[in-house]
């Protein structure tokens, strides 16, 4: 590949990387830029992961003040309140991420990712939303795909035990290897807003269960005006009654939708560590995948549930509409 | 997130985690975020360069520090009010014995060789505490829970044997570029720069000829006032040119194989073309920095040189050698952080595959290879450092029902990426874990004590102090109190034939062998046989109860390990197939299974070889296997999936399915399904 070669300096830091990537990916990961929002322990991990792999640029967008709960399952945070008293989560995150790799720029956006414009996008490779609500989501995907040049677009979420991965890269070609021999493929992504308005009774019989219950509490969320999160055990009745809802409008059996299941997702407030760092190193795999368009990348959702210890992908498209 | 009674648990544990590299840092972090709050942390090593990409708690700054304590102090930034303690040692020293391990809830593995796995697996199995162990190679990981009783130990299932290649494979007919490097490393460079009085095989193989071993010694020497140029090139000559002349006169050997062509230096060098600035460069005296690339202005390690750019780069690291190392001449042992070591190395494996029809490789692939690198980054550490934790907090709550095995694949295995397998039982015969005791063929009036000990104790059974009975006499026993006619007694005793011992080991008698560090213990009855086949049973002896996995499959999987570093990366033929072949026999197995016999079965990963330092009939390739203990103990254990799916050993009688799903939805964790069938 043409272009600059890695200065030794990159050789020594990636030398084990390469070994597996190889130098073309490399250099290809160096010139990308990375937009991140929604600060939480799992998009930390999805930081680090990808500042260590060596993007060219990593901004965060996350205003938010550094509270208890911002602490919980992110490392990035020195819990010192002389430390990031008045400072957003970004700011405080930045700090951190810019420590673990001199060679990648990091750096702090102002503003709420739903605000930010189409132009600002442009700017980017890759955007990951987390924590953020369904119309958020729905928005900036949108957004992306508005734009002529071919953004990655993903969100991601933990909650309780369980954490789900939405990747859009809309019409995508790499080269995978298998038994020695190098394919081209190409793949052709839906957005979330339609993935998710793939007739449920459409898709295959075992997918996942959580794909089911997300969109549950995610509606729940926007049906009620809540941000991201904030929701309790209290809203058992009121989710189980939308459930129903949709579960008829769909034709849909909603013992596919466990109650049980459902309980976890609205208690997990808090992330559960190791699910962070399960999910986190997924998706940062998939970044740095997208970006070098090498190995063939998650196609469309992928679940990760402790309790099984599962990491499943689920290909939710439209058969007619997808290809 | 995790129970109330989850988190007390958490709280109130207390943890060793051994390594803090790659999978130790993310380890170090998820436990401290997860909750916990007394961890130890064991690690030897010391921090560098080529560990920051992803060992994240370090810095530039961090480069020559202790890994275990720059870890600890990394972490107590973000969670300063729990209790890390650090050590910087060697898991194997004495300090860390059976009660050392018996303070703790749970042992977490995040090593990289085999001989450390077996180690904690030995006292973790003589302390009663679980363990689980882990490894990473790019983007395949796998996770383990060993209980004692419950599940399989480390060491149940077969264990691939160290890489090793014919020794003729390497003198004489290499068809793989590994056969190149193997040939400069360890005998080439071996032979010019190291112990002179250690046995090489380029002594033997050369003198194949003409030539008695004594004029070829002189070869190699460097007479007193010659001229380092005419040196290399004479050495050069010898090597690449006048030795395959000598191969080729003999007709039979390249029947069916492609003849080399010899190679002169005359031929690829014009006399006046030779070498670069050595009196510029290298001034400061700082020996690291002394590079043959440097000199001749070669820049990019990625590149592959041609056969005269080779050729220079041979002739001039060979003379920075004489000229600016001279002193450690003799001495020197390859290392793959050693610049000049590395480009030598380099240039003598291409001119050799050149001369064979080899393709050539970069100094950054050969250096791989050579280095036996294992390819790592960040992202799996941090999946399987949370899968770890998982499996630990199921420990710390007795869930053994729940414990798993789980793979990460490269590529979707039934749309999985991370996949779960029910654990194993505990191999009843494991010289490890169980009492039964193993059987030595041997030729009692042949086979000298010694090899018994080398070979059978040290090689295949991993002890390092071993004390080896028959009946209540002592034959032999290593320790620091043992005084000196102990000493020569025994010193005595290695030198004997087995059945000239003092108290003689003949068919018939059982041989107690014990590591009182690990507090293993294995008894071996011995058998007479007179005659051992020199191609297939090399040591002379055959240990049978202790497993060990073919040996063509190891060959191929090694050599796919090596072929698998060259700098297109992602592509590793050989997991990829070795996923498959787990996912179709996990399947196999998982309908065997009964989901209620979880809580009496187990979970296993087998690993590899063993330590053995062959130094007869093969070269060693020792350090590449223990190095990659990892991915060998993934394909041994799919392996053994295979073995028992097919011979169905071992396994549970198998239930219907339909049962097995009314017991698994009468779980309370059955919310999401759990076995397809």
């Amino acid at each position: 590949m043409d272009g600059d070669a890695l200065t030794e300096q990159e050789t020594a830091l990636y030398d084990r990387q390469i070994r597996v990537w190889g130098a073309d990916a490399q250099r290809r990961l160096s010139k990308a830029h990375v937009l991140v929002g929604g600060m939480k322990g799992t998009v930390a991990e999805v930081c680090k992961n990808i500042v260590l792999a060596g993007v060219g640029s990593l901004t965060l967008v996350d205003d938010s003040p550094v509270t208890e709960e911002a602490l919980n399952a992110n490392f990035l945070i020195t819990p010192d309140e002389k430390l990031f008293a008045g400072r957003s989560i970004a700011e405080v995150c930045c700090d951190s991420l810019k420590d673990f790799n001199p060679m990648v720029h990091v750096s702090v956006e102002k503003g709420d990712l739903s605000s930010l414009s189409t132009d600002f996008f442009e700017k980017f490779d890759v955007i990951i939303v987390s924590n953020s609500s369904l119309s958020t989501k729905k928005a900036i995907n949108e957004k992306c795909r508005k734009l002529s040049k071919r953004i990655a677009f993903y969100s991601v979420d933990c909650r309780d035990s369980c954490g789900e991965i939405f990747v859009d890269l809309q019409d995508h070609s790499c080269t995978k290897k298998q038994v020695n021999e190098t394919f081209e493929c190409r793949l052709q992504y839906p957005s979330f807003a339609e993935a998710i308005a793939v007739p449920w009774k459409n898709l295959p019989k075992r997918v996942s269960k959580l794909f089911f219950a997300m969109r549950v509490i995610e509606k729940f969320e926007e049906s009620e005006a809540r941000s991201s999160g904030e929701i309790s055990l209290a809203d058992l009745p009121n989710v189980l009654k939308l459930r129903k809802e949709l579960c008829e409008a769909q034709l849909f059996n909603e013992s596919q939708i466990p109650d049980s299941l459902l309980e976890r997702l609205l208690l997990g407030k808090l992330e559960f560590p190791p699910v962070c760092a399960i999910i986190g190193g997924i998706l940062g795999q998939e970044v740095i995948k997208a970006i070098s368009c090498k190995g063939e990348p998650i196609k469309n959702f992928f679940y990760f549930d402790a309790m099984d210890g599962k990491g499943v992908i689920e290909d939710i498209s439209n058969p007619n509409s997808a290809s | 997130m995790a129970s109330e009674q989850q988190l007390d648990a958490i709280k109130g544990a207390k943890v060793l985690m051994v390594g803090a590299g790659g999978i130790g840092c993310e380890l170090l972090k998820t436990l401290a975020l997860s909750g916990f709050q007394d961890i130890h942390i064991i690690d030897m090593d010391t921090i560098e360069v080529s560990n920051l990409n992803r060992q994240f708690l370090f810095r530039q700054s961090h480069v020559g520090q202790s890994k275990a304590k720059v870890a600890r102090d990394a972490v107590l930034k973000f969670r300063p009010h729990i209790s890390i303690t650090a050590h910087h040692a060697n898991i194997k020293s004495s300090e860390f014995n059976v009660d050392f391990f018996k303070q703790f809830d749970v042992i977490l593995n995040g090593l990289d060789n085999l001989g450390a796995r077996r180690h904690v697996n030995r006292i973790r199995l003589a302390a009663g505490v679980p363990l689980v162990e882990s490894g990473t190679t790019g983007f395949l990981g796998q996770v383990a829970v060993h209980v004692k009783d419950i599940t399989e130990c480390y060491e149940c299932y077969p264990k691939p044997a160290p890489k090793s290649y014919p020794v003729c494979t390497i003198t004489n007919t290499p068809s793989k570029f590994v056969h190149c490097i193997v040939w400069a490393k360890d005998l080439l460079f071996a032979k010019l720069f190291g112990d002179k009085n250690q046995d090489n095989d380029l002594n033997v193989r050369s003198s194949d000829g003409a030539s008695s071993s004594e004029h070829v010694d002189d070869i190699f020497e460097r007479k007193n006032d010659e001229d380092t140029d005419c040196y290399g090139r004479r050495i050069y000559d010898h090597v690449f040119g006048y030795n395959i002349e000598l191969a080729l006169s003999n007709d039979e050997t390249w029947k069916n194989r492609t003849r080399p062509k010899p190679i002169y230096s005359r031929d690829v060098l014009s006399d006046n073309q030779q070498n670069g600035n050595l009196d510029q460069s290298c001034s400061s005296g700082d020996l690291a920095s002394v590079s043959a690339m440097a000199t001749l202005g070669l820049k990019n390690p990625q590149d592959v040189w041609n056969l005269a750019e080779n050729s220079n780069v041979f002739l001039e690291a060979l003379k920075l050698f004489f000229s600016k190392r001279e002193k450690e001449i003799g001495s020197l042992a390859f290392d793959k952080d050693d610049q000049l070591a590395v480009e030598f190395v380099t240039a003598a494996a291409n001119i050799r595959a050149a001369s064979f029809g080899i393709p050539m490789h970069s100094l950054f692939e050969a250096k791989g290879i050579a280095g036996n690198i294992v390819h790592a980054v960040a992202t799996t550490n941090a999946v399987v450092a949370g899968l770890i934790v998982i499996e630990a907090i199921k420990l710390l709550n007795k869930d053994l029902e729940n414990v798993r095995m789980t793979f990460c694949n490269e590529h979707p295995k039934r749309k999985m990426l991370l996949m779960p397998v029910e654990p194993f039982e505990p191999n009843k015969s494991c010289f490890v874990c169980s009492t039964t005791p193993l059987t030595l063929e041997v030729n009692a009036s042949r086979t000298k004590f010694r090899d018994f000990i080398e070979k059978i104790v040290r090689a295949k059974l991993g002890m390092n102090l071993p004390i080896v009975m028959q009946g209540t006499s002592l034959l032999y026993e290593v320790g620091d109190d043992l005084d000196e006619d102990e000493i020569r007694n025994y010193e005595a005793n290695l030198e004997k034939v087995l059945c000239k011992l003092p108290s003689p080991v003949i068919g018939g008698t059982l041989v107690t062998v014990e590591d009182f560090h690990q507090q293993l213990s294995c008894e071996i009855n011995i058998k007479q046989r007179e005659d051992f086949d020199e191609e297939k049973e090399p040591d002379g002896m055959v240990l049978i109860g202790w497993l060990q996995v073919p040996t063509d499959t190891e060959n191929k999987t090694s050599a796919q390990n090596g072929e698998s570093t060259s700098g297109t990366g992602t592509d590793q033929a050989a997991p990829l197939e070795i996923a498959e072949i787990g996912e179709t026999e996990v399947n196999a197995v998982s309908k065997k299974r009964n989901f209620s016999e979880l809580s009496n079965s187990s979970v296993s990963h087998p690993s590899c070889g063993n330590d053995t330092k062959c130094k007869n009939k093969e070269i060693a390739f020792c350090t590449l296997l223990l190095r990659m203990a990892y991915e060998m103990a993934f394909f041994a254990f799919l392996l053994e999936l295979r073995r028992r799916a097919f011979v169905g050993v071992q396994l549970p009688v198998a239930a219907s399915i339909s049962s097995a799903r009314n017991q698994i939805s009468s779980l309370p964790r059955s919310d999401l399904s759990m076995e397809s069938g």
